[in-house]
């Protein structure tokens, strides 16, 4: 699946200072029944942003129009629990293209990175300063530059730097996945399967 | 390379690295691939539209289980995006050539309880699932693991994933567990030590005496549980257990190709003086029949204990507050006598004879409390006929319980069997996340023994008061 090239992305963002957001809250197990890509970004966080009616929570930071942008930054532990790349859709579907934290589970961080959704994990401290900054002032922009690897709170000018490998860095801000790169291989492949014993 | 030392880990892993990425993943083979209704779909399109084939689709096993009824399997399945998932399951399965377990097939059951019970499981080997419990394989001395759609795509289209090494971690408990304390117990303690995100990054070991004195099902219950801790998987060392467990079964090795494979899985253990990245020790002793209080499953204690009041501020403590809110319950309340609504007994986590058996154990010769529903289900046809066979269901017919049909049922409710808003469940299962159990769901997870003693006494119960001597 194709994806937006990543360069630099220079938004204002959401804030959810929650800590072990699970991938049931991003995307609850019954909207997993699709069998297309499709529509999961209305479904993003649902029983956290509507009610059993269909009514939206009015508390809830993505019902709340103050808040916009392409960058979700979350607490501590984002995207623990299941393996659903649903959850990463969802949000990439919605319409961001970034998810800060200080903290990401393994699967959520693998699943996003490959399609197209870039974590950037940063500090506690410098999570921290996002979230003063957005709540003094909801428009502040942050930048993240993939090539530099730093994000930056612009009203500021503080900045942090972020880890992500070549490989997936380059994919990134190629717009390539890895399928591309292991049907190029697959003459290696098929020998190393010969000499499996199972 | 080969006389450093090596864990059982990098025993299994290096030997499947096709290649390795300067600053980047490995290229991972991958032996054995399941695939079920839910995660598999979006890659069998993406295959489409790049218009690639299986390359190997003899190492790839699709059963259908989350979706699925555990009532009336024999007629159609009613909710009609969930049968357009188990169709599509079954027609990519036939166009591609891959062995498809559908419903009321007598194999179909929870992809991580038919693995192993058919043979398909084996030491040594890398396995993977749109589904993140895969872990429980790791019980046999495989590496496995849960992967995403497109990862799905990868290992259907080369067999291959890209995978950056985990860090490694060896979690030791010694000596012996006391009675009613079983496998679930081990891994809700483990977790409540290490936290939900305690493990994040890190491949687990498992080792010491209590692992090694387990069952083959027991293991897996621990396995199982190890991505609740955030680690990519869980494994065990592969030993006599193991191989009595394996010898036999359809799928096994048989003959020559079975001396072989054994003579290989004997290595698989960690060396005298390998190193990890983080090592845990613990005490059987000090285990005790745990019971989650919250909403992840690090938020476990001993079942005679209070609720921690928390020792966080800030974000922390407003997480902490947000969960025990949605529970309904406070700090430094117990857990015995709270009133329980619904127990559940499956899934992949409990959902094998052994556990059945258990359960059965305690409520031989009681009655379910009036005011509980409870839903029993197995994880397989297999299970479920020996549950008929061994005379378990006659125990539960004349407690007042129901044996529903097999699949994931209330562990996520993905079909019928939700959790109504409010209501607290004592669950077998291994997630007890907001909404898990279903919109509003308040779960409770424990081991089979205490889901027993919550369904015939209707409050959480210390199940070895009621245990026979
Ligand atoms: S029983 Fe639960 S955890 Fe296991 S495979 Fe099914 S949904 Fe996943």
């Amino acid at each position: 699946m194709a994806y937006d090239k990543f360069t630099i992305l220079k938004s204002s963002a959401v804030p959810m200072p929650i800590e072990n957001v699970d991938t049931d809250q991003i995307i609850p197990a019954r909207f997993l029944k699709a069998t297309e890509r499709k529509g999961f970004g209305d479904n993003l966080f649902r029983d956290w942003r509507y009610n059993t009616d269909d009514t939206p929570k009015r508390d809830f930071v993505l019902n709340n129009p103050i808040y916009t942008g392409k960058i979700l930054v979350g607490g501590k532990n984002f995207g623990s629990g299941s393996s659903r790349e649903h959850a990463a859709w969802a949000i990439y579907d919605y319409g961001f293209r970034c998810v800060v934290s200080s903290f990401f589970a393994d699967i959520f961080k693998n699943n996003s990175l490959n399609i197209g959704l870039l974590p950037v994990q940063i500090t506690p401290e410098f999570l921290d300063k996002i979230f003063t900054a957005i709540e003094a002032d909801p428009k502040t922009e942050l930048e993240v530059n993939l090539q530099d690897q730093i994000i930056t709170i612009l009203a500021t000018g503080e900045k942090a730097s972020f880890d992500i490998n070549g490989y997936k860095k380059h994919n990134m801000m190629n717009g390539f996945d890895d399928i591309d790169y292991l049907q190029a291989m697959k003459g290696d492949i098929q020998t190393f399967a010969a000499k499996s014993i199972y | 390379m080969s006389q450093l030392p090596a864990t059982l880990f990098d025993k299994v892993w290096d030997s499947h690295v096709v290649r390795k990425i300067d600053d980047g993943p490995d290229v991972f083979f991958i032996d054995r691939h399941f695939i079920h209704e839910v995660t598999s779909p979006v890659a069998f399109l993406g295959l489409e539209g790049r218009g690639l084939k299986v390359m190997f689709p003899e190492k790839t096993f699709a059963t259908a289980d989350h979706n699925t009824p555990t009532i009336n399997q024999h007629l159609p399945v009613q909710d009609p995006l969930s049968a357009n998932q188990l169709k599509a399951l079954e027609v990519n399965s036939a166009k591609y050539g891959i062995s498809h377990w559908g419903l009321g097939n007598p194999k179909n059951g929870i992809v991580h309880v038919v693995g192993p019970e058919n043979g398909i499981t084996l030491p040594g080997m890398t396995i993977v699932c749109g589904d993140s419990h895969t872990s429980t394989h790791g019980a046999f001395g495989a590496i496995a693991f849960g992967i995403g759609t497109s990862e799905v795509e990868m290992v259907l289209s080369s067999q291959c994933i890209m995978q950056p090494k985990p860090k490694k971690m060896r979690i030791k408990v010694n000596g012996q567990l006391g009675k009613g304390i079983s496998p679930k117990d081990v891994i809700l303690y483990i977790i409540a030590k290490l936290t939900a995100a305690g493990a994040t990054g890190y491949f687990v070991e498992y080792a010491g005496e209590v692992f090694e004195q387990m069952s083959m099902e027991g293991r897996m219950t621990v396995c199982n549980m190890s991505i609740e801790m955030g680690a990519r998987g869980g494994m065990i060392a592969p030993d006599e257990t193991t191989f009595a467990y394996i010898k036999g079964r359809e799928k096994a090795p048989k003959g020559e190709a079975w001396d072989k494979a054994l003579a290989y899985w004997k290595t698989l253990k960690t060396d005298e003086g390998a190193a990890f990245d983080l090592e845990y020790e613990y005490n059987a002793a000090d285990i005790e029949p745990m019971i989650t209080y919250g909403t992840n499953p690090g938020m476990g204690i001993g079942i005679t204990h209070h609720i921690p009041v928390s020792q966080e501020a800030g974000a922390g403590k407003a997480s902490y507050e947000k969960s025990l809110n949605y529970m309904g319950f406070h700090e430094d309340e117990g857990m015995l006598g709270k009133k329980v609504d619904y127990v559940f007994i499956g899934s992949c986590t409990n959902g094998r004879i052994e556990d059945f058996r258990a359960f059965a154990s305690i409520v031989k010769g009681r009655k379910k409390a009036d005011h509980v529903t409870a839903w029993i289900v197995p994880g397989s046809h297999i299970v479920e006929q020996q549950i008929k066979e061994e005379g378990i269901l006659d125990i539960l017919t004349a407690a007042g319980f129901q044996l529903r049909q097999p699949g994931c049922s209330a562990c996520l409710a993905m079909n019928d069997d939700k959790i109504p808003a409010g209501k607290y469940a004592v669950s077998t299962s291994n997630r007890n996340f907001e909404g898990r159990q279903g919109p509003g769901a308040r779960t409770l997870l424990a081991s089979p023994l205490v889901a027993a003693a919550a369904a015939v006494t209707g409050v959480v119960t210390d199940p070895r008061v009621l245990l026979a001597d």
